[in-house]
């Protein structure tokens, strides 16, 4: 089974005006570089994200709300990204704030075949309003759906011909339960190998839930906080 | 003298057991991770998916795809593991974090606390806050005792936007040790030469103090 395509605008040339994507990575680890990159070329509008953060001005999703690309932003954190904050401020951008192990496990319960979960976050918050509540050993838990996406964009760092793949370090954060839960997922890799070539006891995705595959180009991978310490 | 933030990070870093798995949130919690006493073996938890988490890399040793929950380059400690986001929130939501230290814009006498917004002024998010206070089996506060105006963040009931109820249960602050009891804070410890009566003054919540309050040694 072979599900490569040539390039990031292959790739996404199907999205349309209004999708809803989710866009794997946490901060700028692990983003999907090309697609974000062939989303702004393409210059679709009115969709609707579903990512832990919302990128910088100039980077990551930040280069899709620069273009006002973006209707709806369902994140956790968007604290680093001042454009994000005149949007909504203004009232240009419709933001939905969730706990981020809430946004894992919505995106998790999808590719689970589960329509909903109930986690404790949010219990007597704001983000309780409107849900069910519901108490297992005396203990209150909200009712979670899962969420539904036309589109998941992820990152790995290998993958192969059928859609397999291996993510590196912590740039595996959102991208695996996010791989599970588009209708249609794409997969942008470093290293696109062959199938037989990696080693089936270390794929962290399995190929049946990757429809699209390619190898990306020109990472920069740019670092958010640098942080380092001297030697001795 | 009111604690500077590493002395508050260096009294937090005591309440450490040996064998804790611990979670440190973004700014003095983080602090936490250079005092960790010697003899304690502890395993620090990083949300974004990584336990064993060391020390800032030497210069031109950063990796991107190596980072901490506060976006910032890090190393691995030998024994480490990687996991999904999913896994992450899993394991906390399911009691195997012995420890949370976070911070604060305003504590409640009840437990509750208030970290992530400030209607009209600033919309971040709670990133994973709100899952960890929801689940975390122990949670500290690292927080400044009053605001700029003096006024107290230590409250009857908090007027920020919560974050979480009834879930904190000891906050080192810049003035003082305190536990979140059923009867409100209970004054355990204060900074070196801060009276007891300074910390009731800065304390809107109810405060409970009994006998000799021991002064914090650095």
């Amino acid at each position: 089974m072979n599900k490569v395509v040539a390039s990031a605008d292959a790739a996404i040339s199907d999205i349309k005006d209004g999708a809803v994507i989710m866009l794997g990575g946490f901060g700028l680890c692990g983003i999907p570089e090309n697609c974000i990159a062939a989303l702004v070329k393409k210059g679709i509008k009115q969709l609707t994200c579903i990512s832990n953060n919302a990128g910088v001005d100039d980077f990551g999703i930040g280069l899709m709300l620069k273009q006002k690309q973006v209707k709806k932003m369902i994140a956790s954190y968007v604290g680093e990204n001042a454009e994000f904050e005149r949007q909504l401020l203004s009232g240009e951008l419709e933001v939905e704030l969730i706990p981020q192990g809430t946004l894992a496990t919505r995106c998790m319960a999808a590719g689970y075949g589960l329509p909903a979960i109930y986690t404790p976050a949010g219990v007597g918050t704001e983000v309780a309003d409107g849900k069910e509540v519901r108490k297992f050993n005396g203990k209150e838990y909200l009712l979670e759906y899962a969420f539904e996406a036309d589109y998941a964009i992820v990152k790995a760092w290998k993958g192969d011909t059928a859609g397999n793949l291996i993510y590196k370090e912590t740039a595996r954060n959102f991208n695996p339960m996010m791989a599970t839960a588009g209708k249609v997922t794409i997969a942008e890799v470093e290293e696109l190998v062959p199938a037989g070539e990696l080693d089936p006891n270390g794929i962290h995705t399995p190929g049946i839930y990757v429809h699209r595959i390619f190898q990306g180009q020109q990472y920069e991978k740019r670092i958010e906080q640098r942080t380092i310490r001297k030697k001795a | 003298m009111a604690l500077t933030k590493e002395q508050i990070a260096q009294r937090i870093a005591r309440e450490l057991k040996d064998g804790y798995y611990v979670n440190l949130g973004i700014g003095i919690p983080t602090l936490v991770a250079n005092y960790i006493p010697a003899g304690i073996d502890v395993v620090l938890q990083s949300e974004n998916g990584l336990l064993g988490m060391g020390p800032f890399p030497f210069e031109g040793e950063e990796d991107p795809d190596l980072i901490n929950a506060g976006k910032q380059t890090i190393t691995t400690v030998p024994g480490s593991a990687f996991f999904d986001s999913a896994l992450s929130f899993g394991m906390i939501r399911a009691g195997k974090v012995d420890l949370t230290v976070l911070g604060a814009m305003e504590v409640s006498e009840s437990g509750d606390i208030a970290n992530w917004k400030i209607p009209g002024k600033m919309v971040k998010g709670m990133g994973g806050a709100m899952d960890l206070v929801a689940s975390a089996r122990n949670i500290i506060v690292a927080m400044v005792h009053s605001n700029p105006k003096g006024e107290s963040k230590l409250l009857p009931a908090c007027t920020l936007p919560l974050t979480g109820v009834k879930c904190v249960k000891k906050i080192v602050s810049d003035l003082a040790v305190l536990d979140v009891t059923p009867q409100g804070f209970r004054l355990l410890e204060r900074a070196p030469g801060v009276s007891v009566e300074e910390i009731k003054s800065k304390t809107a919540g109810k405060l409970t103090v009994e006998g000799d309050i021991p002064e914090m040694k650095f």
